[in-house]
């Protein structure tokens, strides 16, 4: 078999076409490295003039006030962490429910297709819909059940924003789960029947296990959308400057500052605060991701081994 | 490789036609608030003369950038440019005004169809978080035989730069000490209270979705979104209702001449008191960069057009047309533009 597959491409690519193909993919990985390389020296120059100014009091600060050009970063990276977490909480239980139905139990058959689609569309939408429908359809919800608890019924804040970005997410993880669950191999689950186990106990004690790292891995992806979303965040957390009380405050994220005041920011140290807080940003994301790295290195190591 | 001399002489030819295209036209950015009068009147500008301009609505602080860098012919924007920003730019720029707007106090209130009153004091007092529930007193006695409800006021604002928001503030900042001294005016300002909804748009979604919600807004929004807002007490004591009438009204004071007045709290009898110009931004000499004869000529020719004829557009579209006084000033402006010290008209 191999070496009748060798012959046909040895018939098909010349030896030059082989090296110009080598070289191609090689320079375009290396172009997105230099990319992500080239952005993070720009925020960087482009943050020294906010770093010299605010110094480490930026970090520290919770005012954020343009007119008497005092900035602090701290109720925007409190409202960007809470948000995302609080949505990951949120859309864990679903996104994993969807990745056992669909890698599991309903493998084929049309309901399995219409679902699979349909959360192939939740990513598909733009996230400027996803804000509407916060604002007109989720908003007017939650607002009786703030009432109910007896707090001032905004209807928008941290919750509402990590409801709409917990749907936002769950397709990430949710395939992603899909795709790893499917790929434990048939032998270990018909062992584990043929030793009498319950298709339950197939799932807790082999499949999970199994496929824990790469589960882990999607959820980190849709930790990673989380952070970075701003349009559909801006339109539902309230955008109020304050650090939160409950998870029902009005609050205010890194990403959706800049988006709001980036186009107006007409002083030099203004800007550069705005862009110093995408420098946390960027940074933030690249520490969770290498959390994230190192978890899932340490899940499939531990796999191997048992 | 035949195929690669190929791609480069197609991306060459590419970039030539675009690079022929851009300096065909005349390029602005700038202010969101006139953008629908703008397009509407560059495409019918377009239509009469086959001058196509390129108006990209990027924000106020977006145009007084792209102005300063000179990488757009006119720059647009809702608040005039600072002294510090004048002396920034390479060149003398001029403020050429077009049209004015003003900002309503609107809000949703169940069951109330009276139009409300408003004084200074209560809005500042409102939006400094002193006045918190309807049924307050300060408001009440502005508003007798209406029955205001025992409900919390939810303030809403913009959560982005602009330039509404520097009116509104101005305004405040004008009415009110404690503003003055503890916010102060800009197009973002640390807010004492309240929730922000991004652009006009987002605060009219938060303020008709929210019952005993307060908002400001463009009056263009505010009507089209069918909402209800208030009058306002102006400085001679009159509750003038906003209407493209009264806003006009607000520009009968001596305008300077180079035009950049702040029109909030005007000694104008009738003036609708949260008024405010919109301006172009355009360089007095206009020989820079590749800017030839031609092109100069081509943008005085344009602004003339929208300070006189482009005028009719703006009244079926919710915008308060120049006052005469304003007109003649900006008129006076254009004549003042040079190319290469040599007058253009």
């Amino acid at each position: 078999m191999q070496e009748e597959d060798l012959t046909i491409t040895s018939g098909k690519i010349s030896p030059t076409g082989e090296f110009l193909f080598q070289k191609g993919i090689r320079l375009s990985g290396l172009l997105i490295a230099g990319l992500v390389v080239c952005i993070l020296i720009t925020l960087i120059f482009q943050s020294i003039p906010a770093f010299k100014h605010h110094g480490l009091s930026f970090f520290f600060s919770t005012k954020w006030d343009p007119v008497f050009s005092e900035f602090g970063v701290v109720v925007f990276l409190v409202g960007t962490l809470l948000t995302s977490f609080l949505a990951l909480l949120i859309s864990i239980p679903f996104s994993l429910s969807i990745s056992i139905l669909l890698g599991e139990y309903l493998k084929k058959g049309w309901i399995s297709a219409i679902l699979k689609s349909c959360i192939e569309l939740l990513a598909a939408i733009p996230s400027v819909i996803y804000g509407f429908w916060g604002l007109y359809v989720l908003v007017p919800f939650i607002r009786p059940f703030e009432m109910g608890l007896g707090i001032i019924p905004y209807g928008v804040g941290i919750f509402t924003a990590a409801l709409i970005l917990a749907i936002m997410i769950i397709p990430y993880s949710a395939s992603l789960g899909r795709e790893v669950i499917q790929l434990v191999p048939a032998e270990l689950k018909e062992a584990a029947l043929s030793l009498g186990a319950t298709r339950f106990e197939v799932m807790t004690q082999v499949i999970l296990p199994y496929a824990r790292s790469g589960i882990f891995a999607g959820i980190l992806l849709a930790l990673g959308r989380a952070l970075g979303e701003t349009m559909a965040v801006t339109m539902v957390i309230g955008n109020s400057n304050f650090l939160p009380e409950s998870i029902f405050s009005p609050s205010n994220t890194m990403a959706s500052v800049i988006a709001n005041e980036f186009t107006e920011a007409t002083g030099d140290l203004y800007l550069s605060s705005l862009i110093e807080i995408g420098l946390l940003l960027f940074i933030v994301s690249t520490i969770i991701s290498v959390i994230g790295r190192y978890i899932i290195k340490k899940l499939s190591i531990q796999q191997q081994h048992s | 490789m035949n195929k690669y001399k190929l791609g480069l002489l197609t991306g060459l030819l590419v970039t030539g036609l675009s690079v022929a295209g851009f300096a065909a036209q005349i390029l602005g950015a700038g202010a969101t608030f006139p953008y629908p009068l703008y397009s509407k009147m560059f495409s019918d500008y377009n239509k009469l003369t086959g001058i196509e301009v390129n108006y990209q609505s990027i924000g106020s602080g977006g145009g007084i950038r792209q102005i300063l860098s000179r990488t757009v012919d006119f720059g647009a924007s809702d608040g005039f440019m600072s002294q510090s920003d004048l002396e920034k730019a390479p060149d003398t720029l001029l403020h050429i005004p077009i049209c004015m707007g003003a900002v309503v106090i609107a809000y949703t209130l169940p069951g109330i169809s009276k139009q409300l009153k408003f004084t200074p004091d209560v809005i500042a007092a409102i939006y400094l978080g002193d006045i918190t529930k309807w049924n307050d007193a300060r408001i009440e006695k502005l508003n007798p035989g209406v029955e205001l409800p025992d409900m919390p006021i939810v303030v809403i604002r913009r959560s982005d730069g602009s330039g509404t928001s520097f009116i509104f503030t101005d305004y405040l900042s004008k009415v009110s000490k404690t503003w003055a001294k503890e916010v102060g005016r800009g197009t973002s300002v640390s807010w004492p209270v309240g929730l922000g909804g991004k652009g006009n748009e987002g605060v009219a979604g938060l303020v008709k979705l929210t019952p005993g919600a307060i908002g400001y807004i463009e009056l263009v929004y505010a009507r089209q979104n069918k909402m209800d807002y208030g009058s306002v007490q102006n400085r001679s004591g009159l509750f003038v209702k906003p209407a493209l009438d009264s806003i006009e009204a607000a520009a009968v004071v001596d305008i300077p001449a180079d035009t950049r007045i702040s029109l909030t709290d005007t000694k104008a009898r009738f003036g609708y008191p949260i008024s405010g110009f919109t301006w172009l931004l355009v360089y007095q000499d206009q020989k820079y960069g590749n800017h030839t004869l031609k092109d100069a000529k081509e943008l005085v020719g344009l602004l003339n057009w929208m300070i006189k004829d482009g005028q009719a557009y703006a009244k079926p579209l919710d915008y308060a047309p120049l006052p005469k006084t304003a007109s003649s000033k900006a008129a006076a402006l254009i004549k003042s533009i040079t190319y290469n010290g040599q007058p253009l008209m």
